[in-house]
């Protein structure tokens, strides 16, 4: 999986979660909450939707690493390189 | 006790068979149920009613998708009723308003959803959702409502089983006069057919009803009525005190003119007609009036074949065949039992009656069973009445909670 693709993964599960946001122009390098209505349940539900759908498990002492897509990617990409080596 | 008057100035309402008061009443002169076939969890197609209102006309999609049906009913609700009501919400201090919702039961429906989905994952409950707890708080459709309202006065709900939507109505009264708030939205809702266990209870009772045509299934007073269509809706009313109202040039929809609570005390299911009759007793010594100077009375019957009896039993130590300008008449039998919604709505529905004097009937009585043959039961057709200036409502729900409200015509 490149960056790219985890920020697809990233974005995928903000769509569903904050369906009223216009996620088409989302600056990679920006903070999440400073763009967009997310509040801390929301980063709850990244959390728990990359557990449910793709096994991936952030520690709560994590969280902060999902602030923006860039720190998304860079901190998520080698978990799912990770698991689909191990898979 | 000088009491201040309650006026009616606002609905809001869902039913399986309209969202609007307007749409609603239609349905009922007309005759148009409101009960589907509905795909339940583990118990396969079952008759039920479906509210079918557009929830994206007042929440965001992130609302609707974070709360829960319950809240969103609510929400429905309040912001029709509000605007109804033509109060300048905008310049309303938010701070003397309070919400009041009956519920017959809340978070059954987020906790079978969770299990549900947690079963999927082998029962981790690192997979259960951290929205479970603001889901299932007694209060949450209140709440909803009040995030979404910016209402920021006493809002919470009133558990009371199936009286609990005159209960809302009551409570509000109760509030009014105490000067705790100057504008209540009360009422009450259900959100009851997403969740399978309220279905199964009522099969496990042996009160669950079944029927070939899911419209027909709901059939109080009729011989071969089987049991409970169990219906999801909601219904809140704006009250405020009637000076307060008129001093806005409101339109008064009608008077809280008295009420009546009690409790059976005898059973966790069965219904007490004496525990009822008294109730009925209490809510007409409450309001000064007598059994014949009312004009309908809206049965809460839900055709279960002993529960239906009962309530004629009650009804008929009260009013007896002396009150030959009573007309009796039932909603279930249209939309079904919407629980926690079930006394908001059926009171709602008989409402235009003070301006059109027509009284809807029960429909889907083929076979009137003689046990439930009172005198003034409006059967399959609407009938002209030549006046109503009153209207009592009953509730009754599990565990012997028992709600009737009686609402007269507004005279200055």
């Amino acid at each position: 999986m490149t960056k790219d693709d985890c920020k697809k993964v990233v974005l995928d599960i903000i769509a569903d979660i904050a369906p009223d946001e216009d996620l088409s122009n989302v600056k990679p390098d920006v903070r999440l909450r400073d763009q967009l209505q997310l509040d801390s349940m929301d980063f709850l539900d990244i959390v728990m939707e990359l557990r449910k759908r793709h096994g991936i498990e952030v520690p709560e002492a994590d969280y902060l690493q999902l602030a923006s897509l860039d720190s998304c990617a860079e901190y998520l990409t080698p978990k799912f390189n990770a698991l689909a080596a191990k898979n | 006790m000088n009491l201040a008057r309650i006026a009616i100035t606002g609905v809001g309402l869902t039913a399986p068979n309209g969202n609007s008061l307007k749409e609603f009443r239609q349905n009922l002169l007309s005759g148009t149920p409101g009960v589907e076939w509905l795909e339940v969890r583990h118990m396969g197609r079952l008759p039920a009613g479906v509210c079918h209102y557009d929830p994206l006309k007042h929440q965001t999609r992130k609302e609707v998708r974070v709360g829960t049906r319950a809240g969103s009913i609510s929400i429905y609700c309040a912001h029709e009723a509000v605007a109804d009501s033509g109060i300048a919400w905008a310049s309303a201090a938010k701070d003397r308003i309070g919400i009041f919702i009956g519920i017959t039961e809340h978070g059954n429906v987020e906790t079978e959803n969770e299990v549900h989905a947690i079963s999927k994952f082998n029962y981790d409950t690192k997979f259960w959702s951290h929205y479970h707890n603001p889901r299932t708080v007694a209060n949450n459709p209140a709440g909803e409502a009040s995030l979404n309202l910016g209402v920021t006065g006493p809002s919470y709900t009133i558990g009371a089983a199936c009286a609990a939507g005159n209960l809302g109505l009551i409570h509000a009264t109760q509030m009014l006069r105490l000067g705790e708030v100057d504008l209540a939205i009360c009422g009450g809702v259900s959100e009851s057919i997403h969740t399978f266990g309220i279905f199964a209870g009522f099969k496990s009772q042996g009160a669950l009803a079944s029927h070939a045509d899911p419209t027909w299934a709901s059939r109080p007073f009729d011989r071969n009525r089987n049991g409970i269509v169990v219906s999801e809706g909601g219904c809140l009313y704006t009250l405020e005190r009637l000076e307060d109202a008129r001093a806005r040039g409101a339109k008064i929809y009608g008077e809280i003119a008295g009420y009546g609570v009690n409790s059976d005390a005898s059973d966790y299911v069965l219904p007490n007609p004496i525990r009822q009759a008294e109730c009925v007793r209490k809510a007409l010594a409450n309001a000064h009036l007598e059994p014949k100077d009312i004009h309908i009375v809206n049965t809460h019957a839900t055709a279960t074949p002993l529960g239906d009896i009962q309530e004629c039993e009650a009804l008929r130590a009260v009013f007896g065949s002396g009150c030959p300008d009573t007309s009796i008449n039932n909603t279930k039998s249209y939309i079904g039992h919407c629980m926690g919604a079930a006394g908001a709505l059926e009171l709602a529905g008989n409402l235009p009656s003070f301006d059109d004097r027509i009284v809807h009937p029960t429909i889907h009585v083929e076979d009137l069973d003689p046990a439930c043959a009172l005198p003034g039961l409006v059967l399959n057709t609407p009938y002209q009445a030549s006046k109503v200036d009153s209207i009592l409502n009953n509730s009754f729900g599990m565990l012997g909670i028992n709600s009737t409200l009686i609402v007269t015509r507004f005279t200055p």
